[in-house]
């Protein structure tokens, strides 16, 4: 068998992601139950509507629309002016009306691309259709006091607002799709659809992958792989998927069309019982509710939403403030960060104060995130507080280290300057505690002050530095070694 | 020829239970009949003759009384509204919270709705006092009650007939003075139909007219609420009690609602009125009383000034074909929610699907089934254009032969049923027969427009009914007509010969 590389000449994968984010609205799809459900007990975030009692009304969550259209025109996507809502008739323990209420031929969005970056390479990828529908209840499976296996249904998430993205089978690697997912999150993060957590299921993919011989012109047997909870879970399923479907190629066996599921402890995919596969969901206009006009002022509103993207946002920050691509990337992966990072630095000009600040977010900010476990978007500090540390910084009233000890240590909304002079770790511009210092560091060090007496000039940086140390940190570098030299000078003469 | 007047039934008399509600509302703020004697007076009623004609699935007497008590402080304080303390019948797929509702099917048997309907809620609120629940064929499926999974409700006029369906409960409650008024769902002729049999108003409104919410459904975009009464200004007020949007409903109209008992005052001078006539709904199998009362009718409106316009409405002939592919369809999805898991019947077995197959099995009725499988077949793939869609487009073409006809005329008069009230049992072997009893009616269901049945008559002394169509939220014409009309005759005043 010729190895992987080998391989990638001779095969090429092709994989298509559908995926399914629930929005961030306050309230439900179709009635004004509470969409936040994560920690509430079972069935309390519930009314007739989301439990599909009988005689029970949908209404749409215009909001819920809004966000669609929002990711629509955010992935460059065409919106036709009329839209209406199916019933996709299945049924199941969790889906209380035993339909859901999806669209069908006449989605929201319709076409449209992605931009993302993968391997080092600007990339797009094709966008079939957006579009909204409700999400399912929860099973529970639990052994009961008795030992009887039971499913208990909780429908909290019943209902709550789901948008379909299903992309075009334009993805050629399972480290593209991965980077095409990571991409495609953070622009529902940007424009504040979804959280886009694959952890808390608000953010779910289904991938469509075949492999066929380069050159073919028909596309291979098509697999559906689910059960992918996580970025690398797909990345390593569509691995899985790729290699398997070579091997059989190359056994001369054929692939067949079917559902696989990814077992993560495993490292496999296996075949899924197929009988949604066989499944007619009979899907027809939702009489309940009127067909969506979606006129060019509703358009127009939704557009003013749309904030710059990161694909944008990206290559303008690193071009403005002279950043790397990997630090503009770094910066921008989140639009609160980068909010901060521009708000706190002001309109590109200086690129050295700029790179403080990238370096003061990327590294003490962040790192001091992860320490308290805030969420990405959330930094230890607002724009406010970096701009105050970044000017007493600048203006020599903080050393960098009395900062970084200074940080950790700044409350909500506290000034870092405020919070260091309560800590007392402003830089000293007492000239006489410099003078102190150093006299206290000229006695203790014989040797040094003979060896830079001595001509070895380089021996005043140990001075320096125990004098700094002596001033826990406050005395300004430059303030010390003028101190110091005037002293050594002085003594010597 | 329709049966002369004074041979049927027997004139109405001073009973709180012949009386209609405007009456009533008239007595009651007078002072001169209180909530309670009119409430005992019709549950006295419901005792004495409910055990043989079976209108009601539940008797709501308990909140009955509490409901009249509560209507005699509100008259006493000067606060009464137009339905303060008048006895109404609820159809039993409007959901209420102080009694089980069932839509007669074994799958909702002791069903508590922890919700009320938005007609419910308004009523209430009217100080309205609710009677019971009233009997219909199961789900509101059928033409006669006799698909109630409980039993048959009797037509007042004639013990030995049906009283209509699917709303025959309400029907035969007013009709027989257990109730001064009802409410029922209007599918395929739902009201009209069982009104139309059992000689009462029955007016189905406008589709958005009324809100849905609450209604257990059976086809979502033909379902429509309305009144029962036993007289049109009756009707008219208990329309104006449920009409108006509701925020509950997105199919529900924003359309003002008029003041529908104003637009009756004045006099029964129709002239400048043009109303049509279709030949299409001169069918074989029209009986010969129907059509004689009915084209009585036609000339006492000319007579009363109205111009009588002949117009066409030539997709009326596909009306049945395409409602019966439409309507189950719609109740294909909105049945499959009674699955034994949340609420209702549940026959728990080993598997879920098991559990699914016994508990609607059970559960469901061979009608019920019946359409499930026509509309589950209708949506199916590879069927769905040949039936759901092409059935959509005749629709469309349906409501266009309104769209022009009244373009030329104010209201279209027509039969509401082909036939008087047919012997219990008579039709229940053959369901096509059954479905063409609705022929006349279906047509504004598809259309969206309102219908309003007004007897007409007697044929074999059982009641013929008049159904007068409207352009769409135009109740207020058809209140009208049908008021100048019964005004003109005298048929409403009749009532059932009963002990
Ligand atoms: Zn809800």
């Amino acid at each position: 068998m010729p190895a992987p590389n080998d391989l990638l000449s001779v095969f090429e994968t092709v994989i298509g992601l559908e995926v399914h984010a629930q929005l961030l609205t306050k309230s439900k799809m179709y009635c004004g139950c509470s969409a936040a459900y994560a920690d509430a007990e079972p069935n309390t975030h519930v009314c007739p509507v989301c439990l599909g009692l009988p005689g029970a009304l949908p209404v749409l969550n215009r909001a819920a629309i809004e966000y669609c259209l929002l990711t629509g025109l955010a992935l460059d996507a065409e919106i036709p002016p009329a839209c209406k809502l199916d019933r996709k008739n299945y049924v199941y323990p969790d889906l209380p009306k035993g339909y859901q209420i999806s669209q069908y031929d006449l989605p929201l969005c319709v076409g449209g691309w992605l931009r993302f970056s993968s391997g080092g390479e600007e990339r797009r990828a094709g966008i079939t259709r957006v579009h909204v529908e409700e999400d399912t209840g929860r099973l529970v499976h639990r052994v009961d006091p008795g030992g009887a296996e039971e499913s208990l249904v909780d429908l909290n998430r019943s209902g709550v607002p789901l948008m379909e993205i299903v992309g075009e089978p334009d993805l050629r690697s399972p480290e593209e799709a991965r980077d095409y997912l990571i991409a495609l999150r953070q622009v529902l993060r940007y424009i504040g659809a979804s959280t886009g957590s694959m952890e808390d299921g608000a953010f779910r993919c289904d991938a469509n992958v075949s492999v066929r011989r380069i050159g073919d012109p028909e596309f291979g047997a098509k697999v559906e792989i689910k059960n992918m909870n996580s970025f690398r879970a797909v990345e390593r399923a569509l691995r899985f998927e790729q290699e398997r479907q070579q091997a059989a190629l190359l056994a001369g066996e054929t692939v067949a069309q079917e559902t696989r599921g990814w077992i993560e402890d495993r490292g496999i995919t296996v075949p899924q019982r197929t009988k949604e596969q066989a499944h007619d969901y009979r899907y027809f206009p939702e009489p309940d509710l009127p067909p969506l006009a979606v006129d060019e002022s509703m358009v127009a509103g939704v557009r003013a939403r749309l904030p710059e993207l990161p694909a944008t946002r990206r290559s303008r920050i690193a071009a403005d403030y002279g950043l790397g691509p990997n630090e503009a990337a770094l910066l921008t992966e989140e639009r609160a960060v980068a909010d901060v990072f521009e708000a706190a630095v002001g309109p590109p000009g200086d690129a050295a104060s700029a790179r403080v600040a990238a370096n003061w977010i990327m590294n003490d900010l962040v790192g001091l995130q992860r320490q308290r476990g805030l969420p990405p978007e959330t930094l230890p500090l607002d724009a406010d507080q970096l701009r105050d540390l970044l000017a007493a910084l600048a203006a020599g009233e903080l050393t960098a280290r009395a900062a970084k000890e200074v940080l950790p240590q700044i409350t909500r909304g506290e000034r870092p300057r405020d919070a260091a002079r309560r800590l007392n770790l402003l830089s000293l511009d007492d000239d006489a505690a410099v003078r102190a210092a150093v006299d206290e560091t000229v006695a203790a060090f014989p040797a040094a002050v003979a060896d830079y007496r001595g001509g070895k000039t380089a021996a005043i940086g140990r001075l320096i530095g125990e004098t700094i140390k002596r001033t826990g940190g406050r005395a300004r570098p430059e303030t010390v070694r003028a101190v110091m030299e005037d002293v050594l000078r002085k003594d010597n003469g | 020829m329709a049966t002369a007047l004074d041979a049927v039934g027997r004139p109405a008399t001073d009973a709180p239970t012949d009386l209609s509600a405007a009456e009533l509302r008239r007595r009651l703020d007078a002072r001169e009949l209180s909530a309670a004697e009119v409430t005992e007076a019709y549950l006295a009623r419901i005792a004495a003759l409910d055990p043989d004609l079976r209108c009601y699935i539940t008797v709501m007497a308990d909140v009955a009384r509490a409901q009249a008590a509560a209507a005699d402080d509100r008259i006493a304080r000067g606060e009464a509204g137009p339905l303060t303390g008048i006895p109404v019948a609820l159809k039993d797929n409007l959901c209420t919270t102080d009694a089980d509702t069932t839509a007669a099917s074994n799958i909702l048997r002791g069903f508590r709705s922890p919700y009320d309907a938005t007609v419910v809620t308004r009523l209430r609120g009217g100080g309205a006092v609710f009677l019971g629940k009233a009997n219909t064929d199961e789900f509101a499926m059928g033409s006669s009650t006799e698909n109630s999974a409980f039993f048959t409700t009797r037509n007042p006029w004639h013990t030995g007939r049906v009283p209509g369906g699917s709303s025959g409960g309400p029907a035969a409650a007013v009709a027989a003075g257990e109730a001064a008024l009802g409410l029922g769902s209007d599918t395929g002729g739902s009201i009209r139909q069982p009104a139309g049999f059992c000689g009462v108003v029955g007016l189905k409104p406008t589709y958005g007219r009324v809100s849905r919410y609450g209604l257990l459904a059976f086809a979502s975009s033909l379902d429509q609420i309305g009144p029962f009464a036993r007289t049109v200004a009756d009707a008219a007020l208990l329309l104006g009690a449920i009409a108006g949007q509701d925020p509950m409903d997105a199919t529900s109209a924003p359309e003002p609602v008029p003041d529908f008992a104003a637009a009756l005052a004045g006099d029964a001078d129709l002239r400048g009125v043009r109303i049509g006539v279709a030949a299409e709904y001169d069918v074989d199998g029209m009986e010969a009383g129907v059509k004689a009362a009915v084209d009585a009718a036609v000339g006492r409106l000319a007579d009363l000034g109205a111009e009588i316009v002949p117009v066409r409405l030539p997709h009326t002939k596909y009306a049945l074909a395409t409602y019966y592919i439409t309507a189950p369809a719609e109740a294909s999805a909105n049945l499959s929610r009674y699955d034994g898991v949340k609420y209702g019947l549940s026959v728990e077995s080993e598997t879920l699907r098991e559990t699914y197959e016994r508990t609607r099995g059970e559960g469901f009725g061979a009608e019920v089934k019946r359409r499930i499988m026509l509309g589950t077949y209708a949506l199916s793939s590879g069927y769905y254009d040949a039936y759901y869609v092409k059935a959509q487009k005749v629709r469309t073409l349906i409501k266009r032969d309104f769209d022009q006809a009244f373009a030329r005329v104010d209201a279209i008069v027509a039969p509401t049923s082909p036939t008087v009230a047919f012997p219990i049992g008579a039709r229940t072997d053959d369901p096509y027969q059954m479905y063409l009893s609705d022929v006349f009616t279906i047509p504004a269901n598809m259309a969206g427009i309102p219908g309003l049945a007004v007897p007409c008559g007697f044929a074999d002394g059982l009641p013929v009914s008049l159904q007068i169509l409207g352009k769409p939220f135009d109740e207020a014409t058809i209140l009208r007509l049908g008021h100048a009309y019964e005004q003109s005759e005298g048929w409403t005043d009749r009532r059932p010969d009963l002990p």
